[in-house]
């Protein structure tokens, strides 16, 4: 159901780079765990509204106070490159 | 010493309360058999032991261990992961500053399946946790450190999150009382996220007033996340001596012609019936219709939401970078392919999948309309009977290695958890006997907010069980 061109079209768009043993193995595991899932194809479920969560809650606000935030070399402590005040990271390509 | 590992955390705590026992000699009890833990337990144990000020409050100064992913101040704190290698949080999660100002200082930090996704602890970057009954099986997961632990009396007591049963699978597991509360009792801020609309955190206790105890420092509205609530009343520990006119449910669905539940689980789930009607209450078989279809619904929901939660991992701002001679794209896909295990890819690539232009409709959309039809099955249940019960687990801890090379076979473990976690509502497990010599679980559930009311139930049963947990405590540790 889900061949290595479906394995491979996702595994680019969630930036995982799977190698050939991988991306076989994947497209067997993700088949057969689809096939389980299918089965909620079954049910009639015209007219039902989605549950995205169970709490129902809208708009949840806080008041507007400037609190103090992460100072910054805090906040780049844990980064594995840092340049500038800011993280680095390479160039973006061409 | 043995007289330590004898206590609850309830009587530890009111045995330094009276003064009988010291604080600090109860912190150095547990931060000794943690050290000297065989199980492979524990990601984390403190080198010292904190000042008296920092065990002052209602628990009494009982240590208390916490799951990887629970955020900790200057503690690597790596959700089970190798792309969070060496994270020390710049803040501690919610929880975890509650218990501490409750009076239960941390001591340890367990380990667990790699971002909460598993049901053995197999999935861990630090390896994979024994269980103390028999440590050629797995403790169950995703919280298998903690569960391990508290089984083995390596500590009092731990927190862990359940997202579809990785506090009462593992509980049953391990032979110990593992209670989720309701979604949005508790804070979710800073517990490392892996789906947002089913994690919660919960407690992982050697009985059930223990559990009681803890839960009672944790519930509440926490401003820093607006999905919590502000927690109806408050928890007290419970008394209930039996369970005179209380209604069980026992869901057809879900005990009826269900593939894979063994007979053992099944004999002890129905003494635990036949307990239960010796006591007051009434048994009868009860309809979730669409819960057979849980699984599904949570095998599309949590890796969706788990993917979207994932993509902050890309090596910019924490953890892991592996970067090659090329562009940052390349950086993001090396970094992710070398940080993440084999079951969290997996999980992405089914999320991404589910949620990719096409597909979206008919896997996530139709899952949470199922997911609607499930919450409808338990509101209407629970107009008949005051709580729905189920063994735990369809199995008794399995061998290491028996399902790792089989996805379906290893989700099928939360059949009877996930239909919980997608309703949002509370449900614990309880020790109710021994199948094989192997510990199996009771699972109670009840309504939103119901917890007192399962507590007392599951009170009143743990003293009718009496199962013996000791002998496990003996074992886990040098």
């Amino acid at each position: 159901m889900i061949d290595r061109d479906a394995v491979l079209h996702v595994a680019a768009l969630a930036r995982l780079e799977l190698n050939s043993e991988e991306v076989e193995r994947m497209a067997a595991e993700l088949s057969a765990v689809l096939g389980h899932i299918e089965k909620i194809s079954e049910l009639d479920l015209e007219g039902v509204e989605p549950t995205s969560r169970v709490v129902e809650l809208e708009n949840v606000l806080r008041p507007d106070i400037p609190q103090p935030s992460l100072p910054v070399e805090v906040a780049l402590a844990q980064a594995p490159a840092v340049s500038g005040g800011g993280f680095s990271v390479p160039g973006s390509g061409a | 010493m043995s007289e330590i590992l004898d206590l609850t955390a309830a009587a530890a705590g009111a045995a330094v309360r009276s003064g009988e026992l010291g604080a600090s000699e109860l912190f150095e009890f547990y931060r000794q058999r943690a050290q000297d833990d065989q199980l492979n337990a524990f990601t984390w144990v403190a080198e010292a032991t904190p000042g008296e000020a920092a065990i002052d409050g209602p628990l009494s100064g009982v240590p208390l261990a916490v799951k990887d992913l629970f955020c900790t101040k200057g503690i690597v704190s790596q959700s089970g992961s190798r792309i969070l290698e060496g994270f020390r949080p710049p803040y501690s999660a919610t929880v975890v500053e509650q218990l501490e100002n409750a009076g239960a200082p941390l001591f340890a930090k367990t380990n667990q399946d790699e971002f909460a996704m598993g049901s053995s602890n197999e999935n861990s970057a630090f390896g994979p946790v024994f269980n103390p009954w028999d440590v050629t099986r797995v403790p169950g997961g995703s919280s298998g450190g903690s569960a391990a632990a508290v089984a083995a009396g390596s500590a009092p007591w731990a927190l862990g999150t359940d997202t579809g049963g990785s506090i009462r699978q593992p509980a049953s597991f391990c032979g110990i009382v593992g209670l989720k509360p309701t979604y949005g009792a508790v804070s979710r801020y800073g517990m490392i996220a892996f789906a947002s609309s089913l994690d919660q955190a919960g407690v992982l206790t050697r009985d059930v007033t223990d559990a009681a105890l803890l839960l009672s420092e944790m519930v509440g509205r926490d401003p820093r996340d607006s999905t919590s609530l502000e927690y109806p009343g408050s928890l007290v520990l419970p008394t209930g001596r039996d369970l005179s006119g209380i209604r069980l449910g026992v869901p057809e669905e879900l005990t009826e012609g269900v593939e894979g539940i063994e007979p053992g689980v099944r004999a002890v789930f129905d003494d635990a019936l036949r307990t239960a009607e010796s006591m007051g209450a009434t048994v009868e078989t009860c309809r979730l219709p669409h819960a057979p279809h849980a699984l599904s619904a949570y095998y599309l929901i949590a890796p969706a939401e788990a993917s979207a939660n994932l993509s902050r991992y890309d090596g910019v701002r924490f953890g892991l970078r592996v970067e090659g001679d090329g562009d940052l794209k390349e950086m993001y896909e090396r970094t992710r392919s070398a940080g993440f295990g084999p079951e969290v890819k997996r999980r992405i690539m089914l999320g991404t999948y589910a949620l990719s232009s096409g597909y979206y409709d008919a896997y996530y959309g139709r899952a949470q309309r199922v997911r609607t039809k499930i919450a409808e099955d338990f509101n209407t249940a629970f107009e008949s009977f005051d709580f729905i019960v189920t063994p735990t687990s369809p199995s008794v801890a399995f061998k290491l290695g028996a399902r790792t090379a089989d996805p379906l076979a290893m989700y099928l473990s939360d059949y009877f958890t996930v239909p919980m976690s997608l309703a949002g509502i509370p449900a614990i497990s309880i020790p109710a006997g021994l199948s094989e010599g192997l510990p199996v679980g009771l699972q109670i559930a009840g309504p939103a907010f119901s917890e007192q009311r399962i507590l007392e139930a599951a009170y009143a049963l743990e003293g009718a069980f009496a199962f013996d947990a000791s002998g496990a405590r003996r074992s886990g540790s040098k």
